[in-house]
């Protein structure tokens, strides 16, 4: 791969990068609002304090927690996807990994973020560092969290390397920025072997620690002793439900970036009948979990457990509840399982009702239990103020912004891991389907796989 | 050392309310307006509870005081970040209000949701602080506080003691609410020290913890009524 090649119709990909048209600047501007808005709001509550949200006694936790943990949950789209397909040698991911990954490292920004919004003194958000107690799932989540962030920040650029060779070599815009970022690369063979084999080690380090995220975000809820919190299926439960809410905001970014820059070409129906497919898979099992968690609590009848049970089940919290089980499992199964219906239009359907109802989820696990406490004080009831939901939009609005403008200095799709495609990926799977099958003759047949 | 415990004989509690008053003059516990009391966000370290499950907790059954139970395995401290709460050696879960960070995870945890939050600043600026006592910090906004069994009340009793050049005795020290119960319902003191009249109360067989299959530990436990068998 000599960077000096002429980029062929791949020059397309650049284009995102070299043009920029009106619709770019109307959702920037649109996506500014909604931050401003939340800019807006945390000023109001640096002033007045956290009583200017709906949070109270014994409602302590709301919008924020649940935000923290659905944006942590979504960021599993990302280098997890994307290390696992790559690990599987799936042709498919080629134009999918960098959408990806990119998601990943915008959204823990946001989810960690979240924590700090819901601080009642993030002036002395340091403490965890100064006085950090290992004793604490906070803890845990701060580590594991900072270590997913350093490690999808790596396993975002080093793919990403050759691809802003290309840029410095074919872009007339930010030739500095992109000369440094590059870092020298010239695509001879030696660079090559030495990329594959750290994109290799990092799509292997990142899986157990993508895992380890949601694991411990889960234990925040789990560790404690409260009625619906204290289960053992919450860490791979809350793992799948990442899994799960992160495939689906992959399939709704690549839509939106498919009809802005034109990527019809390498996004393809079978792209989105994939990643669908997987998204349905994930449908099950999140039902699967939701199921052995709740008639666990059932048949156990503990009478703490039923008061948060009945709440969510028939109580104040049902619509939430029962609207979760719609957008998570009634629709995708319809929209997705059904192959007449599992069209473009279906899949983003039911890609955004899977958000919706992931974030419902976070949002019935800790409020019901929340509001339900064990002794007769009074139990609660939560309304979020405009300020949680202005913070909520701003964070949506950040995420969008943030992935917009990647799109306009990096490619959204990797251009050297298409031609590679192409070039190589060709031959490699005959020779991969070929070892698959009993030898013809005695002669022996390579492994021909690669990193 | 001393393990400090508390007895609150639910035979001899009125449900007046007096423990919860002492508690809020004694630690300058803010009050807040009438529309954050409606919003539940009021503070109350000695709360005052239904002492049995009614369908509806309005009306008229028993009632109890119910303080920090002061666990032994208290599962709020196991979650705190920061060190912010935390065992002292003589058994009082204690709260650091310059440290506390306010994450609320405290809260979260705690089974009998003892633990609040400062929603807004609630500390009075319009004279009335100066009616405030000089012995207990006031909390600013964003820190949770709980009751801490009147600990400066430990201190200054430890205090006293050697400026009279005498022993500190478990008597010298006794929390705001227990001192004002006109029914002599609360009963404080050592628990470690097998004379005391608290810890044998608490030997009772009418005593009983609260959500005791929690494993949490309570240095507060409660005498129940004659025929009654639980609380809570």
């Amino acid at each position: 791969m000599k960077s000096d090649e002429t980029l062929g119709s791949d020059a397309h990909l650049l284009r995102s990068i070299e043009e920029t048209g009106r619709g770019f600047y109307v959702a920037v501007g649109l996506l500014l609002l909604g931050v401003l808005w939340g800019v807006f709001a945390y000023g109001t509550q640096l002033t007045h304090g956290l009583g200017v949200t709906g949070l109270n006694q014994p409602v302590s936790w709301g919008f924020y927690v649940t935000n923290f943990v659905f944006f942590i949950g979504i960021s599993h789209a990302g280098t997890l996807i994307s290390a696992i397909l790559r690990m599987a040698q799936a042709e498919w991911r080629r134009p999918i990994t960098r959408m990806a990954e990119v998601i990943t490292v915008m959204v823990l920004f946001i989810g960690a973020g979240n924590i700090i919004l819901d601080l009642g003194r993030p002036d002395r958000a340091l403490n965890v560092l100064l006085y950090g107690r290992y004793q604490s799932p906070l803890l845990w989540d701060a580590t594991s969290i900072s270590a997913y962030l350093t490690g999808s920040v790596f396993y975002l650029y080093l793919p990403l390397i050759p691809d802003i060779a290309i840029l410095r070599d074919h872009s007339s815009k930010y030739r500095f920025l992109y000369t440094v970022l590059a870092l020298g690369w010239t695509g001879s063979k030696r660079q090559i072997r030495i990329l594959d084999r750290a994109i290799a080690i990092m799509a292997v380090v990142v899986i157990p620690v993508a895992i380890s995220v949601h694991t411990v975000v889960s234990f925040v809820f789990s560790m404690t002793l409260q009625p619906g919190w204290h289960s053992t299926i919450f860490g791979p439960y809350f793992v799948v439900g990442a899994i799960f809410s992160g495939i689906a905001a992959l399939i709704i970014f690549m839509l939106i970036f498919r009809r802005a820059y034109g990527l019809e070409n390498y996004l393809k129906y079978i792209h989105f009948k994939y990643l669908g497919l997987l998204l349905l898979t994930m449908s099950f099992l999140w039902f699967y979990f939701t199921f052995a968690e709740y008639i666990t609590a059932f048949y156990g009848n503990e009478p703490e457990e039923m008061k948060v049970f009945w709440a969510k089940f028939t109580g104040d919290q049902a619509i939430f509840f029962w609207t979760m089980v719609i957008c998570n499992f009634v629709i995708p199964m319809t929209l997705i399982g059904i192959a007449r219906l599992r069209t473009i239009t279906g899949i983003l359907v039911a890609s955004i009702s899977v958000c919706i109802g992931m974030w419902l989820e976070r949002f019935i696990i800790i409020v019901p239990t929340l509001s339900h406490p064990r002794l007769p004080v009074e139990t609660g009831s939560y309304l979020p103020s405009m300020v949680e939901w202005g913070l909520m939009v701003g964070c949506f609005s950040l995420f969008g912004l943030f992935y917009l403008l990647f799109t306009k200095f990096f490619p959204i799709i990797s251009i050297w891991e298409i031609r590679e495609g192409r070039e190589v990926g060709f031959e490699e799977v005959v020779e991969r389907v070929k070892s698959y099958l009993p030898n013809e003759e005695k002669t022996p047949i390579s492994e021909g796989a690669r990193g | 050392m001393a393990r400090w415990g508390m007895v609150i004989d639910l035979d001899r509690c009125t449900g007046c309310a007096a423990c919860g008053t002492a508690c809020k003059a004694e630690n300058n516990i803010p009050f807040v307006d009438p529309e954050e009391s409606a919003r539940d966000r009021t503070i109350n370290w000695m709360d005052i509870i239904p002492a049995e499950e009614h369908g509806e907790h309005n009306g008229g059954g028993p009632m109890m005081p119910r303080p920090c139970l002061q666990c032994d395995n208290p599962p709020c401290i196991k979650v705190c970040p920061v060190y912010a709460t935390y065992l002292t050696p003589e058994g009082i879960v204690a709260q650091n209000f310059g440290r506390c960070i306010g994450c609320r995870f405290c809260m979260a945890a705690c089974p009998y949701t003892v633990k609040y939050f400062n929603w807004h600043d609630y500390r009075r600026k319009d004279g009335f602080h100066l009616y405030e006592n000089p012995d207990v910090s006031t909390r600013p906004a964003g820190v949770v506080e709980k009751c801490t069994f009147c600990h400066h009340r430990l201190q200054l009793a430890r205090e006293r003691a050697r400026v009279e050049k005498r022993p500190f005795r478990a008597q010298d020290y006794v929390p705001a609410c227990a001192e004002t119960c006109p029914a002599e319902a609360i009963e404080f003191g050592d628990l470690d020290d097998h004379n005391s009249r608290v810890s044998r109360l608490k030997r009772s067989p009418r005593a009983r913890s609260l959500l005791q299959e929690l494993g949490t530990k309570p240095k507060v436990v409660y005498l129940v009524r004659e025929h009654q068998n639980e609380i809570g």
